[in-house]
């Protein structure tokens, strides 16, 4: 199925902005953190499609998701 | 910080100044001192511009001493924006300078017979109240250098700029930053205004001679200091986000949770957001020499701040913040980070809260003024009110006034304060904030965002209104607290999540004083302020009816999430009942 991955911040360096990928039905928040190399630890905010998700949610066909740092500001 | 000096602009035969000592208001600082002061001497219907108005100044309550962090200066009275009581903070070094030269508070008090303009001198001899009428409507930039020839480099400058002359609604006060530009502003509620109407130009603060301010427990402070510092070096937020790319590192965040308001609150994403991005402004102003990690103060360890540069690699203005970036930027569909600049440039120059501009500015292209991403009718706005002239008034009067005259509904104002840059439909949580603070609409009195959208301090669903009240109450009383100690609210990401850094914190605290500084100690000081600022807007005339966000909020839905603001009027009511 294919994914609209978007990075932010540090994460972007050495990777990409954003890009459209492949991944096998079934993969979670946390299998694409890890195929791109991202601690789990450092992952601050997750969204698909615009909604706060956890590590373990199941990705779906022609899903957004971003990923941030922890990040702050005001 | 053992005197109060109070300078009454009416008194007979010209300024007269008395210094004093703490009195009721010993071991006060920053927002506490203001506010405590304002509710109990000013009037609560007073008029704001009138002699009965006071213009408190106070740096906070560990200001001037050797602990990071600590360089917030507090001004607080009556708002001619928003008729409630008012504080409002900045950086830059006035609060270190005012509190090493011994001053818990300045107070600006009475109503001068004459149009004349002053400037006050303040070290270790005294105070000086000087008539300098050259200095008459001019802006921030030209008055700082002016005033630099005579004074020179080694003080801290405040100032207003002519829209605090000409008493606009939006009219700041400038702090000057560690390289004396007018880039720190106690932004909101036109406390310009009143330093305006004081008649007061410029308060330049010299402490030469004077010593960094003693802990009673000075090994115990370093060590606190220390620690402090450790976990604010630790925190991802406050010690690789904020340093490398600013607050508007928040643009995509905002964006993408679709809670970014744009077009005068007509839709939670912005096509363009990726150009106005902190990644984008970081990256450009590291290409044109310029910098992304910039302290607006000595001894501020997280360096938000940075230097923007135009494409010749020449100072155009302080890296402008999200807020800035959002309120010139999205709000207005304009996505040139240099047409924001050089509005962030005006803004501080003028003399204008950069938030409450914005938002009238898009308020005003909803009127037609202008059209949305019209760069050039922005700056024509701008110039209208850097003139001065009928038009420029209206839109320096802010987002209320602006909406008013134009016949515009959609004006998104709290108790006539303009909303900053988070939409209330989206993230429910600073909806609460914005309705109930004493402010008016404001995003630092109770900063949801951290734990609806960043994620910081706690996790509570920004779509949902469930925990948003709690959440919100106890953000507003911590804030309080934070806003009198003089430390940067930044601080508030890494105390929120590591218990050892809050620990730290309120030994810095308890060492100052020499005595013991508990968790239970803070909450009550935060109580304390705003119990005083509710009742002097209870006093002033406001209701739970005014604790409300304008009806669009609750009658129009907004994309991507097509939502309406959903807390209920009977909740928004509890948030200060504890
Ligand atoms: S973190 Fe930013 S706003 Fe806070 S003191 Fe440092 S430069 Fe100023």
């Amino acid at each position: 199925m294919i994914i609209t991955v978007k990075l932010f911040a540090s994460f972007r360096s050495g990777r990409f902005d954003i890009k459209s990928c492949e991944y096998p039905p079934g993969t979670t928040v946390a299998d694409v953190a890890d195929s791109l190399k991202l601690p789990q630890g450092e992952l601050g905010i997750m969204m698909i499609n615009s909604r706060h998700v956890k590590l373990e949610r199941v990705l779906v066909e022609g899903d957004t998701l971003a990923l941030f740092p922890l990040l702050g500001g005001g | 910080m053992d005197k109060i000096a109070r300078i009454d602009m009416g008194a007979a035969g010209g300024p007269k100044v008395t210094v004093g000592g703490l009195g009721d208001y010993a071991g006060l600082g920053g927002r506490a001192m203001t506010s405590l002061m304002v509710a109990a001497e000013v009037h609560p219907l007073a008029h704001p511009l009138g002699a009965e108005n006071k213009l408190v100044i106070s740096p906070g309550m560990l200001s001037g001493t050797t602990g990071s962090m600590t360089g917030r200066l507090s001004v607080g009275c009556k708002s001619p924006l928003t008729g409630t009581i008012k504080e409002s903070n900045a950086g830059g070094q006035a609060a270190q300078v005012l509190a090493r030269l011994g001053y818990a508070a300045v107070v600006l008090e009475g109503k001068p017979a004459t149009d004349d303009i002053y400037k006050i001198y303040i070290n270790k001899d005294g105070i000086q109240v000087i008539m300098d009428n050259s200095l008459k409507l001019m802006n921030n930039y030209p008055v700082i250098e002016k005033l630099r020839k005579e004074y020179g480099d080694k003080v801290a400058y405040m100032s207003i700029g002519s829209a605090g002359e000409r008493k606009l609604l939006s009219a700041s006060i400038a702090c000057t930053d560690p390289e004396l530009r007018p880039t720190r502003h106690c932004g909101r509620g036109g406390v310009g205004a009143v330093m305006g109407a004081k008649g007061i130009k410029a308060i330049i603060l010299d402490d030469a001679g004077m010593k960094m301010r003693p802990p009673k427990d000075p090994e115990k402070y370093r060590d606190a200091n220390r620690k402090f510092v450790e976990g604010l070096r630790k925190h991802p937020v406050t010690g690789e986000g904020l340093p490398a790319y600013g607050t508007n590192v928040l643009t995509n965040v905002l964006n993408e949770a679709g809670g970014y308001p744009t077009n005068n609150f007509k839709s939670g994403q912005f096509a363009k957001a990726s150009d106005l991005s902190g990644e984008t402004q970081a990256a450009l102003e590291i290409s044109r020499g310029g910098n992304a990690t910039h302290g607006c103060h000595r001894g501020c360890v997280i360096q938000c701040s940075g230097i923007y540069n135009d494409k010749d690699g020449n100072y155009v203005t302080k890296q402008p913040e999200y807020e800035t970036v959002w309120s010139h930027g999205g709000h207005c569909g304009i996505s040139n980070l240099d047409t924001v600049a050089k509005l962030d440039y005006m803004d501080d120059n003028i003399g204008v809260d950069t938030i409450e501009m914005g938002v009238t500015i898009g308020v005003a292209m909803d009127a037609g003024l202008a059209e949305f991403g019209d760069d050039a009718g922005a700056i024509r706005l701008m110039e209208e009110v850097e003139k001065g002239t009928p038009l420029g008034r209206v839109l320096g009067s802010g987002a209320a006034i602006t909406g008013k005259v134009f016949g515009v509904e959609r004006v998104p104002v709290v108790k006539d304060q303009a909303l900053p840059a988070y939409d209330p439909r989206a993230v429910q949580g600073i909806g609460v904030t914005y309705a109930t603070t004493t402010q008016g609409a404001d995003h630092t009195a109770g900063y949801a965002i951290a734990t609806n959208i960043l994620k910081v301090g706690g996790d509570v669903d920004p779509l949902k209104t469930e925990g948003q009240i709690e959440l919100s109450r106890n953000l507003q009383i911590a804030t309080a607290a934070i806003d009198s100690t003089g430390m940067c609210l930044f601080i508030a990401f890494a105390i929120m999540d590591q218990p050892e850094t809050f620990q730290a914190l309120l030994d810095m605290l308890g060492s100052f004083h020499g005595i013991e500084m508990t968790g239970d100690d803070v909450v009550a000081l935060g109580k304390k302020v705003l119990s005083a600022e509710r009742d002097f807007n209870t006093r002033a005339g406001f209701t739970k009816h005014h604790d409300r966000l304008p009806r669009f909020f609750y009658n129009e839905p907004i994309a991507p999430h097509n939502q309406t603001f959903m807390m209920k009027d009977e909740e928004l009511d509890e948030v200060f009942n504890w």
